[in-house]
């Protein structure tokens, strides 16, 4: 069902971590869904300097966490939103039509953080 | 006779080669094939040093002597059954030795016996015939945790404007007397619940059960797939008037089952065409699995006594070793009334579907009842009817045993389940908000 991209990301996560000194969090999903993602970043002058994430989920929830963390990492504010689910598909090569909302979990995550930063720094929001 | 006899066996054995040499030549294709990408067996199990089935209740592998019993049917007595002629007849004496069989393993009439394409056939056929059949009668009572075959069979008759009412079950998954007792009135035309569940192994008061539905008149029918074979399974014991059964889940092939219809019992045909299973069914007959279901069920019930208790034991030791060294775990299901082979838990903070992928990773098959390996939106319908909360059902597991089930299998599964929850559960925010820092994850 999974190819081996979406298995290998799965079975080693990148940035699966919790970080107690995160500049903000973003969190999607509920328990009742059976998926929910926790994001983490680090902010400095503008551009994200570290991600991480913590995920209750299916295999391809984690997986697409993983890419979504490592594809904000270095990019501006401007940039990290302009990260969409497709993106974090193409990453993956594919995912089965059923697990589309993974992705899309992963970049409602995203975006809900960089959401929570400009309101704690509503002074930065362009 | 001898001759004739030993002339068959040469045949037999010839075919088998050659099964056998068809079987070498594409398992060395699917290796050429598979070696290109890195998805191949060995690459994907870590540790096992072969991969551990744990998913019989899904299905089981064919016995050797079922498969011998069935090969000469294919290529050598390939006749069509209702053929006259005797490449026909040669069929047609099998598949009623076939019926026979059947019929007396179970303590029934060989005229009671049809055969099927499988349990969601007879499930089907039962529930639309009798509900066509009954003109006096509209509703169908059935429970909360049938299989998809009955629940999706009973949606239908719903459709078509009858009343359809499922019965609770208790937090074991128990269908209890009294509940039927409130449901039930002159009304029914047929009760079904099964004998035992395939997703927490409860076993079903169905003799009680069918004692109510015939003091109100109705007919009674159990889903028996998961039972035959876990135990003793007889139709006019238990007082039903029709039972589902199935090849693959005892050791027989994919693609047969059976339907138990007691005489008299008045029931619509299914499948019309010719005037195949005494023109009930009709579709030129499965001869070879009709053999093999027959051969699959006399070898499970003459080893039912070894393989269950053994089986039991096994899963005793699973259950005992994850319920001590996993924490936040429940265990599913009636401690007592249930199928030696099943062993279902939940997981709390962590998603059956990551817990199997990694468990298959490390070279374990097992199942899940979370809506992510369902392949729907929604959970288990089965834990969610047993009041379990849904993130429970999320995080649901299940282990069925078998018959080559070892008990290295199982201790090596302990431990990946131990690993597994503990890796799955450190990236998981649910544990972390439950404040477990410094717990045994």
């Amino acid at each position: 069902m999974y190819n081996q991209k979406v298995i290998d990301e799965f079975r080693n996560p990148q940035n699966a971590h919790e970080m107690p000194d995160a500049d903000c969090v973003g969190e999607v999903g509920g328990p009742e869904c059976g998926d929910i993602m926790r994001v983490y970043l680090k902010i400095k002058d503008g551009v994200v300097t570290d991600a991480s994430f913590l995920t209750f989920g299916c295999a391809s929830a984690i997986a697409t966490s993983s890419v979504a963390t490592r594809l904000v990492k270095g990019k501006t504010i401007a940039e990290a939103l302009k990260v969409t689910n497709k993106q974090v598909v193409q990453e993956l090569g594919e995912l089965p039509a059923q697990k589309y909302h993974c992705s899309v979990l992963a970049e409602e995550a995203i975006k809900d953080a960089i959401d929570n930063y400009y309101k704690q720094h509503p002074e930065l929001k362009q | 006779m001898r001759d004739k006899d030993s002339n068959k066996t040469k045949v037999t054995d010839k075919i088998a080669k050659t099964v056998t040499k068809v079987a070498k030549q594409t398992a060395t294709a699917t290796q050429k094939a598979a070696s290109g990408t890195k998805n191949t067996i060995k690459s994907v199990v870590n540790g096992a040093k072969k991969p551990i089935y744990l998913d019989y209740s899904a299905s089981t592998p064919v016995d050797k002597a079922v498969l011998d019993e069935m090969i000469p049917y294919f290529c050598e007595n390939f006749g069509n059954a209702n053929s006259m002629h005797s490449f026909g007849q040669t069929g047609g004496v099998a598949l009623e030795n076939s019926r026979k069989q059947v019929a007396q393993l179970f303590g029934v009439g060989s005229n009671e016996i049809y055969f099927t394409s499988g349990g969601t056939e007879s499930d089907n056929w039962a529930i639309k015939g009798i509900m066509g059949a009954r003109k006096d009668r509209t509703k169908l009572i059935t429970s909360s945790v049938e299989h998809a075959a009955i629940m999706s069979s009973a949606e239908q008759v719903a459709k078509s404007g009858k009343e359809v009412v499922y019965l609770p079950v208790d937090e074991d998954g128990l269908v209890l007397p009294e509940y039927l007792q409130n449901a039930i009135d002159d009304n029914t035309a047929l009760v079904s619940v099964m004998l035992a569940n395939n997703e927490v192994g409860t076993i079903q008061p169905v003799a009680k059960l069918a004692e109510i539905a015939h003091k109100h008149g109705a007919y009674f029918h159990t889903d028996a797939v998961q039972a035959v074979g876990s135990m003793r399974v007889y139709p006019r014991e238990l007082g039903v008037d029709l039972m589902s059964a199935s090849g693959h889940k005892i050791y027989g092939p994919k693609g047969i089952g059976m339907l138990y219809v007691k005489n008299g019992v008045k029931i619509d045909r299914f499948m019309i065409g010719g005037h195949q299973e005494r023109s009930m069914r009709g579709g030129t007959t499965n001869v070879p699995v009709v053999v093999g279901f027959a051969k699959a069920l006399e070898i499970a019930l003459r080893d039912l006594d070894k393989n269950t208790k053994q089986i039991a034991e096994l899963r005793d030791m699973l259950v005992d070793g994850i319920m001590s060294q996993v924490p936040y775990v429940h265990y599913n299901g009636h401690k007592t009334l249930r199928l030696p082979q099943n062993a279902s838990f939940s997981f709390d903070y962590i998603e059956g579907e990551a817990i199997l992928m990694l468990l298959d990773l490390k070279g374990i098959a097992c199942s899940s009842g979370s809506a992510c390996s369902s392949g729907s939106l929604s959970p288990s319908h089965v834990l969610l009817a047993m009041n379990k909360p849904i993130e429970q059902a999320h995080g649901s597991l299940r282990f069925s045993l078998g018959k080559h089930t070892t008990k290295q299998d199982i201790e090596y599964t302990i431990q990946s389940v131990v690993d597994t929850c503990k890796e799955l559960r450190k990236i998981s925010p649910l544990f972390l908000d439950m404040g477990s820092n410094g717990t045994e994850i």
